[in-house]
């Protein structure tokens, strides 16, 4: 990861809309130098996409969301890839993360009702051969994500004017 | 009626310029303001952390009126780190309440009745209120965008007389973000060595210059120790406006009269405000200043989408290589500056402040700070050259 690549990743997590010739005007580059940059930074799969964070409770899409702790046992020659890779296939899987501390993955899910969430962890995750115990938490409310605060006023609190 | 208790010396001074546009722009809802003169960021999370700390623990007494001994031995530090520059933390810094107190303590100080001020112009409004305050004559010397805002020898020598006695240099400067080369400060220093001026150099935006420029500081030119305070803050660099906590420097005599006046008409700093200064230079000094790096960074960003966006628009504009503003030249459209920025408020809702506010020599001017969200700094562009277009065809 070169300088360059690095300022680009920088302004992009900051805001990945600006348009492209403005973005370039904010770097110092030329747009099509942007462009080779950013185009290689996806093909690298060092950026995977580009979305919104949405408080979904605004949208009034109501989706049950829960954080499964889980532990397993790592497989001879492949640790805990294998299950991983297995966890990952499921549809409610959002997120997946190999953790230190008292357990070894953390799930982040969501389903459209508890029922579903439910019979995700009863009938899909728990029965893998690799899962000794889960503990699911579920999510009441969502204050921050991605260094995203919800609910918290667009307002500028500064003097419109001052010296 | 009651006007006659008042002071003649206050009455000489005009009231802010600025005031008129903050009570307009205050009224409307969509305005975009491009018109202050703060940092966007919230002060770093550690430093404000640090201040809630020190009320938790009870450190609610006066500090002595230098302020803390730690934070002034990290100003010392830090100046000497970063500028070059030795001052002692017992004898030769002073922590004031902001960089505004240290400019009026520091005329009250230097400047007698009839004594002639130089201030280079377009420039931050106090200096000239501040001269006066003190019984003091400001003369201001003009500087021009052709010449990158900078002030020359010959222009400064034009404005000198027998009753000069303090030059003011203000390097990044606000309005115009013009700063000052290595070798125009070693002319300057020159003039000022040869006429025996007092400057004082408001160092407040010295962190924030782009495009590898550093600014230097007068202090550090021959002969201009003893004949120099440096002033700075907190407040732009570190994104602490409100907690008002500025400092100054200088020889020893000269520290010793300006902390007589702080001594009995401020006592000291907010003792938080301290705690939090000295907590935003010791995490400096340990991680190179990255939190003044990172906001730096993004000032920068922001700068080139401004000076390219009015290329775009075709409104001519000197290239500011210091502070967070632009001082883009309106001359063509045939308005005074306070004209079109009355005109860009009440048509187009974006505050921009008249150059005129800044000095007789800003007049062609506006001053934009560009220190806000990148999405409402381009919807403000929008709308500046939508006037544009509009005012070209009117004409």
């Amino acid at each position: 990861m070169n300088g360059e690549q690095r300022r680009v990743l920088d302004l992009l997590n900051e805001d990945c809309r600006i348009p492209l010739e403005k973005m370039a005007s904010m770097l110092g580059m030329d747009t099509r130098e942007l462009a080779g940059i950013i185009d290689g930074l996806e093909r690298e799969r060092v950026i995977l996409c580009y979305r919104p964070v949405v408080n979904w409770d605004k949208a009034e899409r109501n989706l049950v969301e829960a954080m499964i702790e889980v532990k397993v046992t790592p497989q001879r020659d492949f640790g805990f890839d294998a299950v991983a890779k297995r966890i990952n296939s499921f549809e409610e899987v959002r997120s997946l993360y190999l953790m230190s501390g008292a357990y070894d993955l953390l799930i982040q899910v969501a389903a459209p009702t508890l029922k579903e969430l439910a019979q995700f962890v009863s009938e899909r995750l728990s029965p893998l051969e690799t899962v000794t115990g889960t503990s699911t938490s579920f999510v009441l409310k969502r204050y921050k994500q991605d260094g995203v605060v919800f609910d918290q006023p667009d307002a500028d609190g500064r003097l419109t004017v001052s010296p | 009626m009651s006007e006659r208790f008042i002071n003649p010396a206050v009455s000489a001074v005009p009231p802010s310029a600025i005031r008129r546009f903050f009570d307009v722009a205050g009224t409307m809802k969509n305005a975009i303001s491009l018109g202050v003169g703060e940092p966007d960021f919230v002060t770093p999370f550690k430093v404000r952390n640090s201040a809630i700390d020190s009320l938790l623990d009870g450190e609610t007494s006066y500090t002595t009126n230098a302020g803390i001994q730690p934070l002034r031995e990290e100003i010392a530090l830090y100046l000497k780190e970063r500028f070059g520059l030795s001052y002692s933390p017992h004898t030769e810094t002073l922590v004031t309440v902001g960089a505004s107190e240290a400019i009026d303590i520091a005329m009250r100080a230097l400047v007698s009745p009839g004594d002639e001020v130089l201030i280079p112009e377009p420039c931050y409004i106090s200096y000239g209120a501040c001269a006066m305050f003190a019984g003091g004559t400001p003369v201001y010397v003009p500087t021009r965008a052709e010449t990158g805002f900078e002030l020359t020898p010959e222009d400064l020598e034009r404005c000198i007389t027998k009753k000069s006695r303090v030059l003011v240099l203000s390097y990044p400067n606000n309005p115009t973000g013009g700063v000052m080369p290595p070798e125009k400060l070693a002319a300057i220093a020159e003039v000022a060595v040869r006429h025996d001026l007092f400057v004082l150099s408001d160092e407040i935006y010295a962190e924030l210059c782009y495009d590898g420029f550093r600014q230097q500081s007068i202090a550090g030119f021959p002969g201009m120790r003893e004949r120099t305070m440096v002033i700075s803050g907190f407040s732009k660099a570190f994104a602490m406006t409100g907690f008002r906590l500025g400092y100054l420097c200088a020889d020893e005599p000269i520290v010793a009269a300006v902390s007589r006046i702080h001594q009995y008409t401020i006592m000291c700093a907010s003792r938080q405000s301290q705690v939090a200064s000295w907590s935003a230079l010791r995490q400096g000094r340990e991680n190179g200043y990255a939190e003044v790096v990172r906001m730096r960074e993004s000032y920068d960003r922001r700068r080139r989408l401004t000076l390219d966006s009015f290329r775009d628009m075709g409104l001519p504009c000197f290239e500011p290589r210091g502070a967070f503003y632009t001082f883009p030249s309106i001359r063509h459209t045939g308005l005074s500056s306070e004209a079109f920025c009355d005109r860009l408020l009440t048509e187009y809702h974006v505050v921009c402040v008249p150059g005129s506010a800044f000095g007789s020599s800003g007049e062609g001017h506006i001053r934009c700070c560009y220190a806000t969200a990148v999405d409402k700094l381009m919807e403000a562009f929008e709308r500046i050259g939508a006037f544009l277009e509009k005012l070209k065809q009117e004409k």
